[in-house]
């Protein structure tokens, strides 16, 4: 099957009324089907017309999960908070690893925050639409809800998680600057790096089922090469831009420079690091609406 | 414009055979491909793709849908119904062909798609809702009366594993019911539940029908059809066999039923990806052997041999038995019997005996239908759906009025007769 669903769709209005009660308008909505090659356009209006579905998925993953675990709130500060405390142990204390003037321990959960936030993000989105093959074969919606809601319900362990983060702050006696107000968009950019990576691999995982076990690899691989246990400042300068094609090296920088006033300000590293993510995201929607077609008939 | 509701033109879809087999590749088999592909491709240059590779779920499939129009789509399990209304709802799209639909579409594949049995049942309206493409503001405004419909108002704020599956069905139906789509595509969801419940949903059917709202309505039940649809189109191997009025064509669909589908046994090959599998069905005489002619005073055995390939919770059985009118005229279930024999089966292969005993149906020409379901289980709700598998005539050779016996039943019922005093009730 190598063409594709392509629907096309346009308001014809007409003089005529629906017999139906509720609609009065006169206008009719037309929806072609047929198969067609090559790029498919994003149709992100019809996804944003689709953002009560989106909502409700996310929504379903968050309260499912706070149902169903014992500790509930609980896991979203044990993972990070036993994290630092092993990395403190072992990179701070033992192997005395530098942490730009902080420290180790609050250097680290600084670190720790936004990258839990992108592991569960992007495991989450890459097992999605596996996940959800009884949608995907029984109802239409636009695909793309899928993994963009699955990378939604980690934030709420993240706020979770960042309640901790303040109380550190205050026990550490670091106060916040103005740069705090910057804290959102490195977020989103953390989220924008999941959410390409999940379009890639979700679609991958369809046809592929070896990329479920590839990725919690990947993660880990991910983790090291960014820099959650070590400054950004031990990466040579002038490969520092270059390091900048994994986002989540821009990402942990720029939580620790918002949160802490440490680090490295904003520069050449996030420019490459928010052109990197984007083009992620973009490819992998293009990638991801390619490979729709296929879902309903391999999954 | 015109009245024109759906123009469906050529509508094709081919399906790979052996994407059915082998559905998950692994990556690196994709990595050995790339390299082995090119001379694979050099070799069979010229070469035409060898024919059985592919089949055509649906070819060159072309007919029109005014508007509030009610059509009945019918057809032998596999013809290409269910493909149909994927496509028409966009979930599969075509190979080849097009297709052009005027106004909104909502789509009924399978009742409670999407339901979570962690959540409410308040929370999976609002969800199963939004699945089915309503939004937010549309279930606040119809939530009370989908609720009211559903008839669980007590139990609305329970988790739904804690329903029971009658429940389930009805909380979910109620949701569907209420979709208010221009153009409405029913699958077979009507096979399930019990007598009460399809009632109702006929019921609901017929309102949304009468209401002027375009219906494709799939089903295996000839009398669902003819109550419904006032015309409807049979699908054969993919093809439009015929179309027109419901009743010459249904006449015409069990006539050629009964000339090449008249068998006492069926077998299905094995196909891993299912949890359950019907794999062979066979009708038996009391002396166990294979037979299509029955008498009314011997028992009829249906045999069933069964293959788990994973265990599913809540597993059940559907029989229908069908007169040759497409009036059902028994049903009957696995929750006959308690406790539901098929309930979480391990793996291996079983053999199930359903009998009907001597002097229940009627004489005449009768069809099997079959359906396996779960309502727990993960992969959604129907695990197998054989449909109509075999056929079998009774006659009744004993009795008097023999095959002249009108109604449901062959059974023979007592005449009591004693002498009396009065032609009046005696009066204690």
């Amino acid at each position: 099957m190598s063409k594709s669903l392509a629907v096309e769709e346009q308001v014809v209005t007409t003089t005529q009324t629906i017999p139906e009660p509720e609609t009065k308008l006169a206008q009719v909505l037309v929806t072609i089907i047929e198969p067609s090659r090559g790029w498919i356009s994003l149709k992100l209006k019809e996804l944003i017309e689709y953002r009560d579905l989106l909502f409700f998925l996310a929504w379903r993953d968050i309260s499912v999960r706070y149902k169903q675990t014992v500790l509930g709130a609980a896991w979203a500060i044990i993972q990070p908070f036993f994290s630092m405390v092993v990395f403190s142990l072992f990179f701070g204390r033992l192997a005395k690893i530098p942490s730009d003037g902080v420290p180790y321990p609050i250097f680290s959960y600084a670190a720790m925050l936004p990258w839990q936030y992108f592991a569960t993000a992007t495991t989450n989105s890459s097992n999605s639409l596996v996940g959800s093959s009884n949608l995907l074969t029984k109802v239409y919606f636009p695909r793309l809800v899928i993994p963009l809601a699955s990378v939604l319900p980690a934030m709420i362990d993240f706020a979770i998680a960042f309640v901790v983060l303040l109380g550190m702050m205050v026990y550490y006696g670091i106060a916040p600057t103005w740069h705090l107000c910057f804290l959102p968009l490195f977020l989103l950019l953390a989220l924008v790096t999941a959410l390409g990576v999940g379009l890639w691999l979700s679609a991958m995982n369809v046809q592929y089922r070896d990329i479920r076990y590839a990725v919690p690899f990947l993660v880990q691989f991910w983790m090291f090469a960014s820099p959650v246990t070590y400054p950004s400042s031990l990466v040579p300068e002038q490969w520092r831009a270059l390091y900048g094609m994994n986002p989540m090296a821009s990402v942990i920088e720029g939580f620790r420079w918002a949160l802490l006033n440490t680090g490295t300000a904003p520069g050449p590293m996030t420019a490459v690091s928010v052109a990197a993510a984007l083009a992620l995201l973009v490819s992998g929607a293009y990638y991801f609406r390619r490979m729709e077609k296929t879902f309903a008939d391999v999954v | 414009m015109s009245d024109l509701a759906i123009r469906v033109e050529n509508l094709s879809k081919r399906y790979r055979i052996g994407v059915r087999q082998q559905r998950y590749r692994r990556f690196s088999e994709t990595v050995m491909d790339t390299f082995s592909a090119p001379i694979r491709r050099l070799r069979s240059l010229g070469k035409p793709t060898p024919p059985e590779e592919t089949i055509w779920a649906l070819k060159e499939v072309s007919f029109e849908v005014e508007r509030g129009e009610v059509l009945g789509i019918i057809g032998r399990n596999g013809a290409g119904k269910t493909t149909l209304l994927k496509i028409l709802s966009r979930i599969t799209e075509p190979t080849e062909g097009r297709a052009e639909i005027h106004g909104r579409v909502g789509s009924l594949l399978e009742v409670g798609t999407g339901f979570h049995s962690e959540l409410t049942g308040r929370e999976n309206v609002y969800l199963n809702g939004a699945i089915l493409g309503m939004k937010k503001a549309e279930i606040d405004r119809k939530f009370d009366e989908i609720v009211a419909f559903s008839g669980i108002e007590k139990f609305l704020d329970t988790p739904v594993k804690r329903y029971s599956s009658g429940m389930r069905v009805r909380l979910a139906f109620a949701v569907a019911a209420h979709l208010e789509p221009e153009i409405m595509l029913v699958d077979e969801v009507l096979a399930v539940g019990d007598f009460q419940f399809q009632k109702k949903c006929l019921g609901k059917m017929g309102e949304v029908a009468r209401g002027g709202r375009t219906v494709l309505f799939v089903s295996h039940r000839m009398s669902a059809i003819r109550q419904l649809c006032p015309t409807c189109l049979w699908i054969d191997n993919g093809r439009i066999r015929k179309t027109g009025a419901s009743s010459p064509v249904i006449d015409c669909y069990l006539a050629a039923v009964d000339k090449s589908g008249e068998t006492a046994e069926a077998v299905f090959d094995e196909d891993p990806e299912k949890e359950f599998q019907l794999r062979c069905v066979r009708l038996l005489n009391e002396e166990g052997v294979l037979a299509q002619r029955f008498d009314c005073d011997n028992p009829v055995i249906i045999e069933l041999a069964c293959q788990v390939h994973r265990r599913v919770p809540g597993l059940y059985g559907y029989l229908s038995v069908s007169r040759e009118d497409g009036i059902t005229a028994m049903v009957s279930d696995s929750f006959d019997v308690v406790p539901n024999p098929l309930d979480d089966l391990p793996v291996g292969t079983y053999s199930v005996r359903i009998t009907i005993p001597a002097r229940t149906l009627g004489p005449g020409q009768y069809s099997v239908y079959l359906n396996f379901a779960s309502l727990l289980s993960f992969k959604g709700f129907s695990v197998d759906t054989p449909g109509v598998v075999c056929t079998f005539s009774l006659d009744d050779f004993v009795s008097r009025r023999g095959n002249k016996r009108a109604g449901f039943f062959s059974t023979q019922l007592s005449w009591d007769v004693s002498r009396v005093s009065s032609l009046l009730p005696t009066e204690n």
